[in-house]
């Protein structure tokens, strides 16, 4: 794998703690973007980018049409729309059907950003209730990006994690404590 | 570290992406649709899913069926577009438009709309309640177009599965309706249908924002989450025919999400309510504002 340009994070119920728990791990000098899908049933993502931001060593931003993904900077998906990366690195929303029950879905996202970004894409699945994120994380994986999973008996909802080991495996699998070191060791080399 | 389930089939995607262009290519010379400026992630799924319900094994499955069969071209039409709304999504718009636009619009004698891309018709419903409640419906002709005929067919019998009420209802009362929804529509087994009263001012035609032209003058532009699907020279083409249709102070209202940082054509409107990408036609020192 080439030194990763990206991270993508999916992740669904109990995704706000976990992702408030691996935000305040992540160094602050980290050069490449990450770009979150979580699942919520809220209108707008505006309360998740303020509490996230709380805890965050990173700037938060929910993910802008069009724009280009700022390294060192956490972008959310918006609430309602698929977010995609485009070959040329940029951000595209849509509202195309729900998949797997969920708009965005972190499916949608991972496809893209692995087509985007080939094998320099880190790739990791957190706890959550059904099985969005399984496909893409293999999608992931087939591009030769690396695949983080969370240990599904650290997980508060397991499911999504366990799905994503059964259909695409995982480069590492780990309780959420130990991930955010991991990111930190192979961003910054 | 832990091994690959290793189920993931051997996907050669830059040959899909080879695939993807001569299908373009394909229904461009063969139909005259032009998908080759649409945003290219999200047009490959649609494709890519096209592929799999039509079974065509690849997507040059697909172009065989659009070169040689002409009854075929509606199902990939239906495929490619994105026929999904709901009505008053995103209800502060709604009710901006009520409480910022009614009353400028209120002061013309003859209102005319346009909504570009109306799909199955829940925004036309809700712009015409909206509008009856204002008062000012008997004076309004609403233009609903799109360029999927299957859509078009389905906005003018205004039915949807009745599961979808309770959403619709909540969004109407948000967005400031002084009924219940209930009252403009009947529900029968699983269906409810739209009181088709309300479409007493409606046009629904097919025209295609890649190739069509100007065809009207419009006070108010309605076109929410379809420039999403163009590329940036063609948000800024479209945006250009919307400045063309409108007339001066016309107003524009796009998706709460669209981003206007790439169209030159932008410099031409003026915003309105920015959070909600309501805009105006003609710049500040003209005097609009
Ligand atoms: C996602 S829907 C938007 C529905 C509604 N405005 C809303 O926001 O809820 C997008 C619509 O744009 C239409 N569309 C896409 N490309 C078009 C084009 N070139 N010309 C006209 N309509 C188009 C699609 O057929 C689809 O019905």
């Amino acid at each position: 794998m080439d030194a990763p340009r990206a991270i993508v994070i999916g992740c669904s119920a109990g995704g706000l703690s976990a992702l408030e728990q691996l935000f305040a791990q992540l160094l602050p000098s980290l050069p490449q973007p990450i770009v979150v899908c979580c699942h919520t049933g809220s209108s707008t993502v505006d309360l998740m980018c303020e509490l996230l931001a709380r805890h965050s060593t990173l700037p938060v931003v929910e993910a802008t049409e069009r724009s280009t993904p700022l390294g060192g900077t956490i972008h959310v998906a918006p609430s309602g729309y698929h977010l995609l990366v485009e070959a040329t690195g940029r951000f595209a929303l849509s509202v195309d059907e729900r998949v797997s029950f969920a708009r965005p879905s972190i499916d949608v996202l991972f496809d893209s950003a692995a087509e985007a970004y080939g094998d320099a894409l880190i790739g990791v699945v957190l706890t959550g209730a059904n099985r969005d994120g399984a496909e893409g994380l293999a999608c992931i994986r087939h591009h030769g990006g690396l695949a983080v999973v969370q240990d599904p008996g650290d997980a508060e909802a397991p499911t999504m994690p366990q799905a994503a080991l059964e259909l695409a495996g995982a480069d590492h699998c780990l309780p959420l404590a130990a991930i955010g070191p991991l990111l930190n060791r192979l961003c910054l080399p | 570290m832990s091994p690959s389930a290793g189920q993931a089939p051997p996907v050669d995607h830059a040959l899909e992406d080879i695939e993807v262009d001569l299908f373009v290519r394909a229904l461009k010379l063969r139909h005259g649709y032009d998908f080759s400026q649409y945003a290219p992630a999200s047009l490959k799924r649609r494709v890519l899913q096209l592929v799999h319900s039509q079974h065509t094994g690849t997507i040059s499955g697909l172009t065989h069926r659009v070169l040689h069969e002409p009854a075929f071209l509606p199902e990939v039409l239906e495929g490619l577009s994105v026929p999904v709304s709901e009505m008053f999504r995103d209800p502060e718009v709604f009710r901006a438009l009520r409480e910022q636009v009614f009353p400028v619009l209120a002061s013309y004698p003859q209102i005319n709309i346009w909504q570009a891309g109306c799909a199955h018709g829940q925004e036309v419903y809700s712009l015409a309640i909206l509008l009856e409640e204002a008062g000012l419906y008997e004076r309004t002709q609403i233009y609903a177009t799109d360029f999927n005929e299957a859509a078009l067919r389905h906005a003018q019998e205004g039915i949807y599965p009745a599961r979808e009420a309770q959403l619709w209802s909540r969004n109407y009362l948000a967005a400031g309706g002084s009924h219940t929804l209930a009252d403009y529509y009947s529900a029968r087994y699983e269906l409810i249908k739209l009181d088709q009263r309300l479409r007493r001012h409606v046009i629904f035609a097919n025209h295609n924002l890649v190739t069509d032209e100007v065809f009207c003058e419009a006070h108010l532009v309605l076109c929410r989450n379809v420039l999403i699907y163009f590329s940036d020279p063609l948000q800024d083409r479209t945006l250009a025919l919307f400045r063309d249709s409108l007339v001066r102070g016309g107003y524009l209202c796009l998706g709460t999400r669209e981003s206007l940082d790439f169209a030159p054509s932008a410099i031409d409107f003026t915003p309105v309510n920015s959070a909600l990408r309501i805009y105006r036609l003609g710049s500040r020192s003209e005097g609009v504002d």
